[in-house]
């Protein structure tokens, strides 16, 4: 499950997490769970129907699948497979029922969402081995996540026999099990941070398994503020002759910008300090990510995904 | 020349006309203000900002937030949920401006409506049924529905001649246009008033199929949910009953609320593709649904002074300087020194450089030197320090121009398809905002009208 605050890349790191345990002949499935077809935009393909689809190959022959899963046809694929219900789950749909059931039915489209990846994992092949040997799923935000995995629970309560109580109970089984982990996206910025030490806090309140903390896009520390204030200070002008001597022509003119960008530049350095320090504090493994200064094109990806296995993702 | 005068502008953003925010906040014409957008792009900070800025300019206005940070309720004195507004103290200018602001607390906005629209009794009923207690704690939509019925109601005390309200951190950008509706016909419809009377729809001619459709249905939801489960359900059902035409006038009102000429909707966005997209469909369901849009608020944006010096060549220059710096070190040092010259890595510059600004804790290498070589070393040192930390600057410098011409791909894609769009655009600030002179500043660039040379 990857999950994090809105903004922070969980998209993208979800299918990058995806690509790095796609290796040596191993199979993958990403999941998406909030019809917003994030998936289809980063690999640059068609939009995912509701069907699972080889979207990307990893190294030495692995494969990476896409599913976006959408709550109602869920729900229809499960009535059928248990009530042999046909057109008669049309007739439900007219009358409103797939609709009380997949939006405002408490928890039910949670279930469903949550059923059909768990469903992903536990399937086999007809030789026995699974057929994904992993299921990354684009989460709801690190503000949701807890009562997204954690409906079932609320359901099970609710719904006190029947199917859907059996289905959820499993489901939580699975996603209690160690087998789960729960990653964070985060930046090294204040709110995403916080969310991030509250997200924990609420998935270990709930005993749902937290993984590793992914902090994306991190810069490199170029400059710090010490080397900014001794070139603010006397060394104006030798900095203008150093570039010129390097090149560049009307360097007076530049110092002063460049110096006001060398100065955001280390505040920066010193606040993403401080939330790093704030995320050892949570104790929790984390993972880097580089800054992608193009942006995350399917380019991007792969060097994160190749940045995750350095980083022993499939450890 | 106004830019409608450039015949074909060089650059698509040229032509993008300026979003001017003081002459609407100002204007006494404007009663709601709306920011929505994808998650993550500054909603509530815009919004807390434009409330501080038309409360300074003398507006007495409320601010609706959803989720603030922490820092930022606990700073304009929110962070308590008690569900009506407080006033924000701290508010400056002459103007007899006043700003209250409130965080909304969606179980209790509900709970307040079921005891508004009923007795005690009945309502001690409903807020202890299983089946409300789920839907009202926030499932698909009831946030939304919430916000909207806030903003409602605050409209309605007409208390404050300004509203600026953020929205859910959705699902998607439409629920929050979507979800009242949903619930509001949710809760008075066919379905469930099938499910309350489905004696009384059984002796009408022409509901016969209903009929059966409906006792196949129960029974197919009891089977899956559990009979406790729907018993819940009708239960809850029964209780609302007298409350169900108003959820739906309700949803409507709210809507025709978002139409009328006194709301203006802010999308708010970051110049990163997904954020962009969202905005680019807001855009578009807003013109769909005839909600009046003011234009896209475009936060974080990144501009350079030195944007003259391009990145290729701001980089080139740096690896001059840092191969100039190798050779002169290779061929007058000895090894000892060659370690640290050699290392181009960021980390490694920067700590050099950090060192030679403290000559009270210099490196035992650079003692070293200058014990055994005498000033005129000293001087070498120093220009190669001034290399280094130029080289820094050069490399800074090409990755914010990387940044900029990224965000203005990303800007341009938007600009080719709403062209019409005003934008106003707010400079990136180097931390995070949590007091009320931060949101001052927010909203003095967000009035600063086009960045310099971005």
């Amino acid at each position: 499950m990857v999950s994090g605050k809105g903004g922070t890349g969980k998209t993208t790191v979800a299918a990058a997490l995806a690509l790095a345990l796609a290796t040596e002949g191993r199979r993958t499935l990403l999941v998406e769970v909030e019809g917003r077809q994030g998936i289809a935009q980063l690999f640059e393909t068609e939009a995912l129907p509701y069907e699972e689809r080889k979207i990307a190959v990893g190294p030495g022959g692995g494969e990476v699948f896409a599913l976006a899963i959408d709550a109602e046809r869920a729900l229809l694929d499960y009535l059928q497979m248990f009530y042999k219900l046909g057109s008669a789950g049309r007739a439900l749909k007219k009358l409103g029922a797939i609709d009380f059931a997949t939006t405002i039915a408490p928890g039910v489209r949670d279930v469903l969402l949550t059923g059909k990846a768990c469903e992903a994992v536990r399937r086999r092949e007809k030789h026995g081995g699974y057929t994904y040997d992993y299921v990354v799923m684009d989460a709801p935000p690190t503000g949701r996540i807890t009562r997204f995995l954690n409906v079932n629970d609320e359901v099970a309560g609710l719904a006190r026999i029947g199917p859907i109580h059996n289905q959820a109970q499993a489901v939580m089984r699975v996603l209690k099990s160690p087998e789960t982990a729960v990653h964070l996206v985060t930046l090294l910025e204040e709110m995403p941070v916080q969310e991030t030490a509250d997200g924990i806090a609420e998935l270990r309140d709930a005993e749902l398994p937290v993984g590793k903390v992914i902090v994306n896009m991190v810069r490199p520390h170029v400059l710090d503020e010490a080397a900014v204030r001794a070139a603010s200070g006397d060394h104006r002008d030798a900095v203008a002759k150093t570039l010129a001597v390097a090149g560049i022509t009307g360097g007076t003119k530049l110092v002063e910008p460049l110096l006001e960008q060398a100065v955001e530049h280390a505040q920066r350095v010193e606040l993403e300090r401080e939330q790093r320090a704030v995320l050892t504090g949570l104790d929790v493994p984390a993972y880097e990510l580089p800054f992608l200064g193009d942006g995350a094109d399917i380019a991007g990806l792969y060097r994160l995904a190749k940045e995750l296995r350095k980083q022993g993702v499939d450890a | 020349m106004t830019a409608q005068d450039v015949p074909f502008p060089v650059n698509g953003l040229d032509s993008v006309p300026t979003l001017e925010l003081d002459p609407l906040i100002d204007d006494p014409g404007t009663r709601i203000i709306v920011c929505c957008g994808a998650g993550g792009v500054g909603k509530t900070t815009t919004a807390a900002a434009l409330g501080v800025r038309a409360a300074e300019r003398g507006r007495r206005v409320v601010v609706l937030t959803i989720d603030p940070a922490r820092r930022l309720a606990q700073s304009m004195g929110i962070d308590s949920l008690d569900n009506v507004p407080r006033k924000v103290d701290g508010i400056k200018g002459a103007g007899g401006g006043e700003l209250h602001a409130m965080m909304l607390d969606m179980k209790r906005t509900f709970d307040e409506i079921v005891e508004a629209h009923t007795d005690p009794e009945r309502a001690r009923a409903i807020l202890a049924n299983p089946f409300y207690q789920s839907l009202s704690a926030g499932f698909a939509g009831t946030q939304e529905y919430m916000a909207m019925e806030k903003l409602g109601q605050l409209r309605a005390r007409d208390a404050w001649d300004l509203i600026v309200v953020d929205t859910p951190p959705s699902r998607s950008a439409l629920d929050f246009l979507d979800a009242p509706k949903r619930l509001g016909s949710f809760l008075d419809g066919r379905f469930i008033k099938l499910l309350m009377a489905p004696a009384k729809m059984g002796g009408r001619a022409g509901m016969k199929f209903l009929n059966v459709g409906m006792s196949m249905m129960t029974g197919t939801l009891g089977k899956l949910l559990g009979g406790q489960f729907l018993k819940d359900v009708q239960t809850f059902v029964a209780a609302m009953d007298t409350m169900f035409g108003g959820f739906r006038t309700r949803a409507d009102a709210t809507y025709k609320l978002l139409q009328a000429p006194g709301t203006a909707f802010l999308v708010v966005a970051t110049p990163e593709r997904d954020a962009l997209r969202e905005a680019a469909y807001f855009v578009e369901r807003l013109a769909a649904d005839e909600m009046p849009l003011a234009g896209l608020v475009l936060n974080r944006v990144h501009g350079s002074g030195a944007a003259r010096l391009s990145a290729e060549r701001a980089r080139a220059a740096a690896e001059n300087l840092e191969e100039g710096r190798m050779v002169d070190q290779a061929a007058g040092k000895t090894g000892e020194r060659g370690s640290r010259a050699t290392s181009p890595e960021p980390s490694d510059i920067a700590t050099a450089a950090a060192r030679s600004s403290h000559d009270d804790e210099a490196a035992p290498t650079a003692a070293y030197d200058t014990a055994a070589y005498g000033p005129a070393v000293q001087d070498i040192e120093q220009v190669q320090d001034i290399e280094q930390l130029t080289a820094g600057l050069l490399r800074l410098h090409a990755e914010r121009m990387q940044v900029l011409a990224r965000e203005q791909r990303t800007r341009d894609r938007f600009t080719a398809l709403h062209p019409e769009v005003a934008v106003a655009e707010v400079a990136a600030l180097p931390g995070d905002v949590h007091d009320l002179a931060g949101l001052r500043a927010i909203g003095d660039r967000l009035t600063a009208g086009r960045m310099p040379s971005a």
